[in-house]
């Protein structure tokens, strides 16, 4: 790893300036950035320090909904009884992530902020072709081993996946990233690949996340988030989905729901077709199951991922029927 | 060009003075720059949980923090479990009463991470264990020793 200065941002005015430097990056948690650091594919100059400013760690919940600070835990948001109560798919999607001690480590502004784990991205000596990483030089996945790489949201530049979770339980409750000057979705705030996979967020110079909200909504509450994998746990997703369900006062049919898929996609998926599909609806497991397929409408394979293609929509079914009392 | 950075970090309820460069991990702090060698290097990338340790009383992965960044908390190493006369730590006479290791390597971060694990609580069951200890790999195979190790060490905590 090459060295850096460091230093400590007294206030987050202080951290704004100081990242308008060239080579600068924000410090929270470390496990994305010092990794990347160690793997050569970042080079920061200077690494700013924001882990100590206070009250940016700060959960609030009420009936408006949940507001969470950037540099709150992973850990500490997963275990808050009013984030488990007011919207579990969350609580989830962060208990299901990384290992113990990462989850004590690992910011919400910088889990959204994750990179890829594509194995190609993450080894500049071996793979120097990464569109992602040097624009216009290539993508050595196409062509190699894709896995766990994404079927959704592709394209002939860059294929890779999306790894966290809890971005793509936010996309499923229209959750907003407070950027201090500007509120943007989640959804928004990653950007589709098209051409210039080497720009993923809406963040521009200068910019520090602030925090997320997300709304209450009773689908909220009615919210599952499933993942599968390879191994039981500290594993990112093979296919994931963030479900949350409202039903109508006769308890059968669908008033609102939420669909969302993390471990297929270029960023976290909403899938508004599947929604579309049930929303009036008596919820019923054939039902379901077709509908879940639409969750799949252009996706692209390179072979070895094709599984992801079925996998995605059984995994939507089983989350949409769990949280639906039918499975 | 040489940037050091001069830190006092509180490790195990003792002020250490030292000059580092920024880059400094506190994996590599305590190893390097203490000779406090308990804390082990595996894969030096967040992924093997070998350079578990304490910072004011939460368990992390000392290869992946700045020894800058944790200037001011409270670190505890597995040279700082034991009682002051050397009494081994409940957890750690578990691991010797259950054979909970072969080589040994991985036994301080997995001892480090129980330690939380139990005081988190969540170390009720062995599948609660096993998911709480995820994050500690080892590579000799010794998980059935140290699910019962903990277990024990939980149940006598309580």
């Amino acid at each position: 790893m090459r060295d850096f200065s460091y230093s400590r941002a007294a206030s987050l005015e202080d951290a704004r300036q100081a990242i308008l430097q060239p080579g600068a990056f924000v410090l929270a948690g470390g496990t994305t950035l010092l990794d990347l650091a160690k793997c050569g594919v970042t080079e920061p100059e200077t690494v700013v320090d924001i882990s100590h400013l206070a009250g940016l760690d700060a959960i609030t919940v009420d009936e408006e909904g949940v507001t969470i600070g950037a540099i709150a835990r992973m850990s500490a948001v997963a275990d808050h009884p009013g984030v488990q109560a007011a919207f579990p798919a969350i609580s989830e999607s962060l208990s299901l992530a990384a290992s113990a001690q990462l989850r004590n480590m690992a910011t919400i502004g910088g889990n959204l902020l994750q990179r890829t784990r594509c194995a190609y991205f993450r080894d500049p000596a071996a793979f120097p072709a990464c569109n992602k990483r040097v624009p216009g030089s290539g993508c050595s996945a196409i062509g190699g081993v894709t896995r766990n790489h994404a079927v959704l949201g592709v394209s002939d530049k860059c294929i890779a996946s999306y790894p966290g979770d809890l971005a793509v339980a936010l996309v499923a409750f229209d959750a907003v990233v407070d950027l201090g000057a500007r509120q943007v979705t989640v959804e928004d705030f990653f950007l589709p690949y098209g051409d210039a996979p080497e720009q993923e967020t809406v963040l521009r110079p200068g910019e520090v996340i602030l925090g997320v909200k997300i709304r209450a909504s009773a689908a909220g509450m009615k919210s599952t988030y499933l993942k599968v994998r390879d191994r039981q746990s500290y594993e990112f997703a093979a296919a994931s989905a963030a479900v949350g369900l409202e039903f109508e006062e006769d308890g059968v049919t669908v008033r609102d729901i939420r669909v969302a898929l993390g471990g297929v996609a270029s960023k976290p998926w909403r899938a508004r077709s599947v929604e579309q599909a049930l929303i009036g609806k008596p919820l019923e497991a054939e039902t379901v199951a077709w509908a879940a397929r639409l969750a799949m409408d252009g996706a692209v394979s390179y072979s070895d991922n094709l599984y992801k293609i079925e996998l995605a929509p059984r995994v939507i079914t089983r989350a949409i029927l769990t949280v639906g009392g039918l499975a | 060009m040489t940037r050091t950075l001069h830190l006092s970090l509180d490790i195990n309820g003792r002020r250490h003075e030292l000059d580092v460069e920024p880059r400094v991990t506190l994996l590599d702090a305590l190893r390097e720059h203490l000779a406090l060698t308990g804390t082990k290097k595996g894969c030096d990338q967040g992924q093997c949980g070998a350079c578990t340790c304490h910072v004011d009383g939460q368990r992390v992965l000392s290869c992946l923090t700045l020894a800058a960044q944790v200037e001011g908390r409270q670190i505890t190493t597995i040279e700082g479990v034991a009682g002051p006369e050397g009494e081994l730590h409940p957890v750690q006479a578990a691991f010797l009463e259950h054979d909970a290791f072969q080589c040994g390597y991985c036994t301080p971060g997995q001892i480090m991470s129980a330690v939380a694990c139990i005081r988190e609580g969540h170390a009720g069951s062995d599948d609660e264990i096993r998911e709480y200890m995820s994050g500690n790999l080892c590579r000799c195979g010794a998980y059935n020793s140290i699910v019962a190790a903990v277990r024990e060490a939980a149940e006598a905590a309580r």
